[in-house]
């Protein structure tokens, strides 16, 4: 099926099928693509989508309990799924090699990284001696990483996470493979961190002709890279095609839907999530998997999977009702957001004044000064270890190792939060970054829900349960939640649940810290809609902590953008994102993937187009 | 999506997560578990009702000694021509009481010091450590036999002594399965809404290191009644001619090619009972690992 001047085919996914071992269950089925040499290739899904699994197979690989059922994964003329496990351990680290999502875990950390990569070049060349030190220095020299030799003799863990990430690629390029799979390579790095790696990836690839695979969850990212794109659902690719046409006109319901879940930096509209969760495998409906949370469903979607059809060249939909989209305008986000105003020369709810903290002798905060008034959401904006989770755990009286002044309502308050009084710790409330760490795993939503009640002596017994009841409403959850556990729910319900316990004890400073970062865009979508309601109906002072610019525009009235402990820019949302005044801040913005960014990259071209078999 | 994180092929493999007491009934679902719940069911019914349906007293002379089995004495008679039967049946109490005892008081005073020194990472956290790691350097028998030797061979100075060698080795397991659990977000939310600190720890720290807990007890378990069984075997039990099961393989060892079955029943029974509580421990390990797995995946 290749088409000439493009190289031939690099690799060809015909028809895979994964399964789980014990039951026969289909967890990936029919997925068919092909990537030319030199080409990235952009597998995007949510988790559970069956994007990594995919990734897998291609390594011939996995994982325990899977099964590759059927179908066939040919890399040049040899047929991957055919060969030995001895074989395949060979093949391994020469033609085809894994970046995986997390670094760190992926060096041993007991061994100086030199060491590591002099050993991924022993194991499959036969170079030795000075030839290998040299093959190390070249590898590096690629990777944009120091050559020395104290470089070289570090150990994983004192290296920054993007360079860990550039010591991993490095070992999937260093024997030069023909295919590389990327697991969501840049899913824990800052955006400035990310940006270099992707440039990496990018021009690694082309320069040694390298058919990538590049899986991620973060359709931003992948229409930045990735000349053609599959978006998976439930284990099937519902729709194939180049990144300019998915992204611009996407032909399923669910591409739609997805793109309206990403948060833009321009114009400020309300973000749209999906309702309802993708069914696991076993439990998947037998015809259309998206039916049940599709718009435009009709009888015959439910009745029998629909097939991928070729809407245009190289862009393939598996949607009954495909014309119909592609002819919809492609809906960019939700209404647009009208914030409250705020009155000016009121007493600000929050108000921060020189605020320095310290871990030990490091000073981490120095001088940050920042208010917040009641009915409005001010954004903290930071890369890692720029001090903006130091400032919310000072705030909630966590990190007690601070000087300056922080006020509640004009009123000081106590550095930790034993010393403040009951009332003040009932009006600051905290919700944290990972849902599936905040909620005790022990105890049921309701007795979760229902511990500020108690703490705080704000109401008991059958009082207690109507207001956890009507708190589980209000999240959009229902109170038939009380009785289950942390385990039993999805993580954006355990982010509603974890809301819903901020609020239960009517809060008037509210903080979020990297609430939404743990979870899939379409999820994420829904939280911030719903914090964002929450906060205006509530009229509740919000500090929303992120590193997730274009999150902002949809949710905050003001941005606070920090550095290293510092405020360097402050004012309207509008305005900074657009306009921003700070060299950090407009770095910042430029280092973050978009997909408005991505189309006006668009029309530079590629290789010729190489249509997926099926 | 809004499914969770836990990739698909987990989500079936994985069995919904354990909780609680949940973890005693779930465990009851691997065939270890129920023969070790079996063999120390039917031990600790021997030692209980054993005195009421033994057919002699335990110190009762029944014919001449070391006499093989038959007649009037079913296992045959000891040294001394008491009934061997009679005193095994007698023998097993002291033992399971000191043993449970000495268990019981070392799983509560570790697992406060462990939980207590996990919690506060601070100086106390260092001065609890240090001062169970100089416990834990005294061997545990050593321990009992200078206690006893100095006292006198009184049932709580067994218990207390026995006790304190289990308190370091439960402590360390407590502060390790707890030091995780400190860090999560849950315990920094209850810190910031100002939840008393022992009420942190007994009610959100505790509860999420019940399962490793539970199984070093059960370990513990094993090793004690090991130990207080040693001791009676060194004579140091508190009644040293009662019957007992330690003792009475002391007095009839030299007569065991002649007599066995004075050695073997006490044998046998220690054996039973620790094999039981080793299974037993085994049962709930490989639950509560079944638990962290599924939590490790998420």
């Amino acid at each position: 099926m290749s088409t000439p001047g493009a190289g031939g085919t690099a690799v060809a996914v015909q028809d895979l099928e994964i399964a789980i071992e014990s039951t026969g269950t289909p967890v990936v089925s029919d997925v068919s693509f092909t990537i030319t040499p030199g080409e990235i290739f952009g597998v995007v899904g949510e988790s559970g989508s069956g994007k990594t699994t995919v990734g897998l197979a291609l390594l011939g690989h996995a994982r325990r309990g899977l099964r590759i059922a059927g179908g066939s994964v040919r890399l040049g003329e040899q047929s991957i799924l055919d060969l030995s496990e001895e074989q395949l351990r060979l093949l391994r680290g020469t033609l085809v090699s894994y970046v995986p999502q997390d670094p760190a875990s992926s060096l041993n950390p007991a061994l100086r990284i030199g060491l590591q990569l002099r050993e991924v070049i022993e194991a499959h060349t036969s170079l030795a001696g000075r030839a290998v030190d040299d093959r190390v220095a070249e590898m590096m020299a690629e990777v944009a990483l120091p050559v020395d030799r104290a470089f070289l003799r570090r150990y994983p863990h004192e290296l920054s996470g993007g360079q860990q990430q550039r010591v991993g690629l490095a070992m999937a390029f260093a024997n030069r493979p023909r295919l590389i799979v990327l697991d969501e390579p840049t899913t824990g790095l800052d955006v400035t961190t990310q940006a270099h790696v992707l440039s990496t990836v990018r021009d690694l690839a082309e320069l040694h002709n390298v058919a990538a695979l590049y899986v991620s969850h973060d359709l931003a990212v992948v229409a930045t890279l990735a000349r053609r794109v599959a978006v998976m659902y439930a284990g099937r690719v519902v729709e194939i095609g180049t990144a300019d046409e998915l992204f611009q006109s996407a032909g399923h319901p669910y591409t739609r839907r997805l793109i309206g879940a990403i948060p833009r930096l321009t114009g400020g509209r309300s973000l749209v999530g999906i309702p309802g969760r993708a069914a696991s495998p076993g439990r998947r409906p037998h015809g259309c998997a998206f039916a049940p949370r599709c718009s435009l469903r009709v009888e015959q979607c439910e009745t029998a999977m629909p097939p991928l059809v070729m809407v245009g060249p190289d862009h393939e939909v598996r949607c009954i009702r495909a014309a119909e989209v592609l002819s919809g305008q492609q809906s960019r986000a939700g209404d647009p957001v009208t914030m409250p105003s705020v009155a000016e020369g009121e007493q600000p709810a929050l108000r921060l004044t020189d605020v320095v903290a310290s871990y030990g002798r490091t000073e981490v905060l120095h001088s940050v000064s920042l208010s917040v008034a009641a009915h409005e959401c001010v954004a903290l904006v930071g890369e890692s270890g720029s001090g903006k989770t130091t400032v919310a755990r000072s705030i909630a009286g966590l990190h007690r190792d601070w000087t300056g002044a922080i006020a509640l309502s004009g009123t000081e308050l106590r550095r930790a939060a034993r010393q403040r009084s009951g009332e003040e710790r009932r009006r600051i409330n905290y919700i944290f970054q990972n849902p599936y760490g905040s909620l005790n795993p022990r105890q049921t939503i309701g007795q979760i829900i229902g511990q500020p009640l108690r703490v705080f002596g704000t109401a008991s017994g059958r009082e207690a349960d109507r207001r956890i009841a009507e708190m589980l409403e209000r999240v959009s959850l229902t109170a038939g939640y009380a009785p289950r556990y942390p385990d039993q729910l999805s993580g954006g319900e355990r982010q509603r649940v974890a809301i819903a316990r901020a609020l239960v004890a009517d809060p008037t400073v509210l903080i979020c810290d990297e609430v939404t970062s743990a979870l899939d865009v379409s999820v994420q979508a829904a939280i911030v809609e719903l914090l964002g309601s929450l906060q205006r109906d509530l009229g509740l002072a919000m500090l929303f902590i992120t590193h997730n610019l274009p999150l902002v525009r949809s949710i905050a009235q003001r941005v606070l953008v920090m550095s290293q402990g510092v405020i360097v820019e402050e004012g309207d949302t509008g305005q900074v994102l657009t306009d921003p005044r700070d060299p950090y801040t407009r770095q910042l913005l430029a280092n973050t993937p978009s997909l408005e960014a991505a189309a006006s990259e668009a029309g530079l071209g590629g290789p010729p187009a190489d249509i997926a078999g099926g | 999506m809004s499914e969770t994180s836990v990739a698909f092929a987990d989500v079936e493999a994985v069995p919904t997560p354990v909780r609680g007491a949940n973890l005693l009934r779930r465990s009851m679902r691997l065939w270890r578990t129920r023969i070790g719940v079996a063999l120390v069911g039917l031990i600790v019914l021997i030692s209980i009702i054993g005195p009421y349906i033994a057919p002699y007293g335990p110190s009762t002379p029944v014919g001449v000694p070391n006499a093989n089995p038959g007649g009037k004495a079913v296992l045959g008679t000891d040294y001394l021509g008491q009934d061997v039967l009679s005193r095994t049946l007698y023998g097993g109490r002291s033992i399971l009481v000191m043993a449970v005892l000495a268990t019981a008081l070392g799983l509560i005073a570790g697992g406060a010091i462990g939980l207590v020194a996990a919690y506060s990472r601070n100086a106390l956290d260092d001065t609890l450590m240090r001062g169970m790691d100089v416990l834990l350097a005294l061997p545990q028998i050593m321990l009992a036999l200078v206690a006893v030797a100095i006292i006198g061979p009184r049932t709580w100075v067994i218990v207390a002594a026995i006790a304190l060698t289990t308190v370091p080795r439960i402590a360390r397991v407590a502060r390790g399965a707890a030091q995780p659990v400190v860090e999560r977000d849950f315990i920094a939310c209850s810190e910031a809404m100002g939840v008393p600190r022992w009420r942190i720890v007994g009610g959100e720290l505790l509860p999420n290191t019940l399962g490793p807990l539970m199984v070093e007890a059960s370990l513990r378990m094993t090793y004690n009644i090991a130990v207080v069984a040693a001791l009676a075997f060194l004579g140091l039990a508190p009644d040293p001619n009662g019957a007992n099961w330690g003792t009475m393989i002391t007095e009839n060892q030299i007569v065991l090619p002649v007599q066995p079955w004075g050695t073997l029943a006490p044998i046998i029974a220690i054996a039973l009972l620790t094999m039981g509580t080793g299974l037993i421990g085994d049962g709930i390990a490989r639950t509560a690992a079944g638990i962290d797995r599924a939590r490790g995946e998420e």
